[in-house]
């Protein structure tokens, strides 16, 4: 049973749920560059930029929820998605180390 | 009246975050996307934080937002920096208008040696794709 005012209590309400359509059409969008490359390096940008958008999306859902516990998930996701950017950035840089006959194969 | 600046500071961060993705899509290459995904995104978020901390108004709140918005600014640069550096290592190519490329030059009057074993097998192809 959806309660009646699960969306938009006044003018906060109204600003969090045009905020989470703004955000969820810029989440499509880091998708987009994700699916479409074209390098490795595009791919990693776009899911730091994708779990950035996270974080702002449990910001915008503490205050829609009244919940302040939403704030200390979206520091920790922020905190996991700079180790994550991290690994995956190493990850790019030593790839080419490995021994593949073919440089660009691996590289691309 | 706090209810105002919750609710601008919530727009005005989702409008941020969504220049950042529409930068992330449009930008012609990796480096210059990143400077949209990395800055316009710190800023978005960071905006978004402060309409939590008005919001609520209580001190626990407002001083676990305002840690938030440090840790982003200062982990989104390194993050940035790490991409960047792996990217131009692995010879990513360029935009090409671009018309500065100081680590090229600085490598070849300064040899790195992690660096110009990259260089030396990347060298040849990269300056005929960045030559389009």
């Amino acid at each position: 049973m959806i309660e009646p005012d699960v969306f938009a209590t006044g003018l906060v309400g109204w600003a969090a749920l045009i905020a989470f359509l703004l955000l969820l059409a810029a989440m499509v969008l880091a998708f987009v560059r994700i699916a479409i490359g074209p390098s490795f390096a595009d791919r990693v940008v776009g899911v730091d930029l994708l779990t950035i958008l996270l974080v702002a999306i449990c910001g915008v859902y503490a205050i829609k929820t009244d919940e302040a516990a939403f704030l200390d998930i979206a520091i920790s996701l922020a905190l996991v998605a700079f180790l994550g950017t991290v690994a995956l950035a190493r990850y790019a840089g030593r790839r080419r180390s490995i021994p593949t006959g073919d440089d660009h194969t691996v590289a691309r | 009246m706090s209810d105002i600046i919750t609710a601008a500071c919530l727009v005005g961060g989702a409008l941020f975050a969504l220049a950042a993705a529409i930068g992330l899509l449009r930008l012609p290459d990796v480096f210059i996307r990143m400077h949209a995904a990395t800055k316009a995104g710190t800023l978005g978020v960071g905006l978004i934080m402060a309409a939590v901390a008005a919001h609520f108004g209580e001190t626990g709140v407002i001083t676990r937002a305002i840690a938030g918005i440090a840790f982003l600014i200062i982990t989104a640069p390194v993050a940035a920096h790490l991409i960047g550096r792996a990217a131009y290592r692995e010879g990513v190519p360029m935009w090409t208008g671009t018309v500065l490329d100081e680590w090229r030059q600085h490598a070849e009057t300064h040899p790195d040696p992690e660096l110009s074993a990259a260089a030396a097998s990347e060298g040849a192809s990269n300056m005929g794709r960045n030559g389009r």
